[in-house]
């Protein structure tokens, strides 16, 4: 019996590794492609600068951490609120908010002793995402308002009054842009700059990525283990069943929408309070973070746990994308690419179900 | 004795479990032969190992004495093997005469000779009295008339051994009528036909033998004339069934439910869908609500668990107002609720069996400590109850609840439900869909449940589940109780009429006549 269960386990696992992987060896396959009609020179040149990039030397390493941290957390977003039966496309407005929120605390509040600042910041980050998720969680559990359409004002909403707020509050008027992060405002570095680094020259890894892999696996653990995760999922799964067995439905889209919204706003923080001297943009542009949650959420097929290695997937392709710089491929090109390797690898869902179904087929034909 | 086909010791597994387990079959020419079996029996595998869509572990097919090799359905339909699916193989913007060519098209230099078919048809349909129009878009006839173009296409294709899966399952009563003549006339012309069913009155009406198996495994083959329906049935389940209810006499207690002028208005059209219901379910009770479907029973079950609140009315359990209780609220009181449609409300289809079984009392304390889940005590609970309600699957405990058969998810709820140890059940039909055997449990388990003195509420389309289940039937009829009955003192003619709305006798039924 025991080793049955694990067969069992072991089918659905493997189904959806395999799933990914194949996934993602066809989205490559068809960048290189591509490559070839772009720059048939070039190309092999290219793919492989894409290809090993990311750990082509320590600072590469350390720069794909650093672009990994913000959208694994906007990817947990999107993959939390999936698990709870909802399309969180608020990702990028949640985002922005948190990133404001945070850049508020830390360049307003110096008098916050030590530590203490950053994470005052990361605190209000969460808040205000949770805030930007828990308005289109509330319209949907109690006007039955589709969050898809709300989550997308909510983006527009959480951009302008980003950008008004930046130039009333923290605005650094040189840059078009909000006001620097100095000290004690910015996530410690823990030293995993100097570990990832090439000579002199360190990489912006930092703590932030810590938090967002044990935020991933604190989804887990609340997903999978716990009361609540098991209302959650019965939601998801079967909204009808879910309310029949006394589960409050509303409840649960709200909290799950704004538990979604919180994880977003602190990849906005954790992005921002990098240390790596970026500033929110002022410019009418949604923050694209929040959008590659979506793609990040697909490809670990809402596993909490997965997103965390989609998510340094991405960023993986994105320092080779850098690389792909020096085979004269224009920014643009490398742009697509990468989309491209993203498109197919949203096919893992539907490999994933074409193995499954494959397994099952035995069982379903006798069930009638 | 020469057989048109012969299967011979087919065996059949699948990861878990063995759908077939050394299996014969041997079929006459010109003869009705049923194959009967409890759903997951193994009686779709064995005809899917037929028609070539399966291949046996071990095991020979012979065609006329001759062993064949039967790969895939082309196969089949070479060796004049044809099926009728339970779920109809139709081209639904063609019409019947294309659906019925499809395939074995008549064709000069590339362009279809629709004529020579049409008349091959034609006279096909005559022979057999098989009534068609064959212009006539599938989306536009009725299911008996796409079965008749399923059957035709067999005939089309000249096939001689022709396989009925479970037809009747989608048919009303006079259709099923008209294909049993259809099936009786195919025979006697000389074609061969496999009946599979698990419907006693069918195999009693057409079949001249009939094979049955049970769990995977053969039990035998008779002559239909010489077995009884109890025999037959005892066959497929494996043990004595009694297709009439064991119901010791009992007099009921005291109040535990009872509706106060209950209405639950149309959000479409504002009119009362449940009209002024009052009534009270006693400790020991059957009480049954009968109607055609569509009078009001889903807004009325809807409204007494909460599912969606009455507009106006009382609903007092065990001596407490529950009206504006939520549904975990009405739990707590005391009621359970089977509901009608199992895979919408009754079970997460996607959760495996262990955590559906818990759906209900996932947060009690024994199942969970500071709101984290106690998974060891979760999968013991299942095992329990799975052992005593007897619930069958692939992979026990573990098994994911969409893949497992009809019956064992219904026992599934009812577990669930009856564990609990409600003060009042609610059942929502509960044996729609099931065979004699989850049949039999079922309300065997109801009347249990009313034995340990608890109320239970029927709600039921089926005359004779009424008839036999229940101590008072309640009548509804447009969204009325019209009607309280003594089964023991009224026939099922008699319960017809009443529920048809032609005559009644509770003072809602007066009230219209008056205002009439």
């Amino acid at each position: 019996m025991n080793g049955r269960l694990k067969q069992i386990l072991n089918l659905n696992n493997s189904a959806s590794a395999i799933s990914s992987l194949t996934a993602i060896l066809v989205g490559l396959l068809a960048g290189f492609i591509v490559l070839l009609l772009s720059n048939p020179s070039q190309a092999l040149g290219g793919f492989g600068a894409i290809l090993t990039g990311g750990v082509s030397d320590r600072k590469n390493m350390g720069q794909m951490l650093y672009f990994a941290t913000p959208i694994i957390m906007t990817g947990l977003s999107v993959s939390f609120a999936s698990r709870t039966g909802l399309f969180n496309i608020g990702a990028s407005g949640q985002f922005i908010a948190g990133a404001y929120c945070a850049v508020l605390v830390s360049v307003r509040a110096p008098f916050l002793p030590g530590p203490s600042r950053w994470m005052a910041a990361l605190l209000a980050a969460m808040i205000a995402g949770a805030l930007w998720g828990l308005i289109p969680g509330a319209l949907k559990a109690f006007g039955n308002v589709n969050e898809v359409i709300s989550c997308i004002m909510m983006n527009y909403i959480g951009m302008y009054l980003v950008n008004f707020l930046i130039t009333q509050t923290v605005f650094d008027s040189l840059k078009n842009q909000s006001m620097r992060v100095s000290g004690n405002g910015n996530l410690p570095k823990m030293g995993l700059d100097l570990l990832f680094r090439e000579g002199n020259n360190v990489s912006s890894a930092n703590f932030g990525i810590v938090i967002a892999i044990l935020m991933a696996i604190l989804l887990c653990i609340l997903l999978e283990k716990t009361q609540f995760g098991y209302e959650l999922k019965a939601c998801g799964f079967n909204q009808a069943a879910a309310k029949y067995a006394g589960i409050n439905e509303r409840r649960s889209i709200i909290l799950s929408m704004t538990i979604a919204g919180a994880m977003a706003g602190l990849g906005g923080a954790l992005l921002y309070l990098a240390g790596s001297g970026k500033g929110i943009d002022v410019v009418d542009v949604l923050a694209a973070e929040g959008f590659n949650g979506i793609p990040v959420a697909l490809l670990a097929l809402n596993s909490p746990v997965g997103v965390i290695f989609s998510g340094l997937f991405i960023a993986y392709l994105t320092v080779g994308g850098f690389n792909m710089q020096l085979y004269s491929f224009a920014p643009q090109v490398i742009d697509i690419i990468i989309a491209i390797i993203i498109y197919f690898s949203a096919f893992a869902l539907l490999l994933k179900n074409l193995l499954r179904q494959r397994a099952l087929t035995g069982q379903e034909g006798e069930k009638s | 004795m020469d057989y048109v086909i012969e299967m011979l010791g087919i065996t059949k597994k699948f990861p878990g479990i063995i759908a077939n387990d050394n299996i014969s079959l041997q079929l006459r020419k010109g003869e009705i032969h049923a194959l009967l079996g409890e759903n997951g029996a193994g009686k779709s595998t064995l005809m899917s190992v037929l028609f070539g869509m399966y291949q046996p572990d071990s095991g020979v097919i012979k065609k006329n004495s001759k062993e064949v090799c039967i790969d895939s359905p082309s196969d089949a339909t070479r060796l004049g093997i044809g099926m009728v699916h339970q779920h109809f193989k139709l081209v639904h913007n063609f019409t019947v005469l294309e659906n019925i060519m499809l395939g074995v098209e008549i064709t000069r230099n590339g362009f279809l000779k629709m004529d020579d078919a049409r008349k091959q048809v034609l006279e096909i349909s005559q022979r057999y009295g098989l009534d068609i129009e064959p212009d006539a878009l599938i989306s536009d006839i009725t299911v008996g008339m796409q079965q008749r173009t399923e059957i035709l296409k067999m005939l089309y294709r000249k096939n001689e051994i022709l396989i009925f899966d479970e037809p009747t399952a989608v048919l009303i009563p006079q259709e099923i009528n008209e294909l049993m003549n259809i099936m009786q006339g195919l025979a006697a012309e000389g074609k061969s036909i496999l009946f599979i069913t698990h419907k006693l009155n069918e195999i009693k009406a057409v079949a001249n033998r009939c094979t049955v198996l049970r769990k995977g495994r053969y039990i035998g083959t008779v002559d239909v004339a010489s077995v009884s329906k109890e025999e037959l049935s005892e066959m497929m389940v494996g043990r004595k069934v009694s297709l009439t209810v064991d119901k010791p006499d009992k007099a009921p207690g005291g109040v535990i439910f009872e509706a106060r002028d209950l209405v639950v208005k149309s959000r479409l059209t504002g009119k009362n869908v449940v009209d002024h219901v009052s009534f009270q379910v006693r400790e020991g009770e059957i009480v049954c609500i009968a109607g055609i479907d569509g009078n009001g029973q889903r807004e009325l079950v809807y409204a007494l668990t909460g599912l969606a609140p009455p507009d106006t009315g009382v609903m007092m359990l065990d001596g407490a107002d529950i009206t504006r209780e939520s549904i975990r609220g009405r739990d707590k009181h005391g009621m359970a609720h089977i509901p009608e449609d199992r895979h919408k409300h009754g079970l997460v289809l996607e959760y495996n069996l262990a955590y559906n079984l818990a759906l209900q009392t996932y947060f009690k304390p024994r199942f969970q400590k500071r709101r984290f889940l106690r998974f060891d005590a979760i999968y013991q609970y299942a095992a329990a109850l799975i052992e005593r309600f007897d619930i069958r699957s692939g992979q026990g405990a573990r098994t994911i609840t969409r893949s497992m058969s009809g019956g064992n998810q219904q026992k599934a709820i009812l577990a669930r439900e009856i564990d609990r140890d409600p003060k009042l059940l609610i059942a929502v039909q509960p044996t729609r869909g099931l065979d004699v055997g989850a049949i039999e449990y079922i309300h065997q388990q109801l009347v249990e449940v009313r034995g340990s003195n608890k109320a239970v509420l029927l709600v039921s389309l089926e005359l004779d589940e009424v008839m036999n289940v229940s101590d008072r039937i309640l009548v509804i009829f447009e969204g009325r109780l019209v009607a309280e009955l003594n089964p023991k003192e009224t026939t099922q003619q008699d319960l017809g009429l009443y529920m048809a709305g032609s005559k009644g006798n509770l003072p809602a039924f007066s009230k219209e006549e008056s205002s009439a």
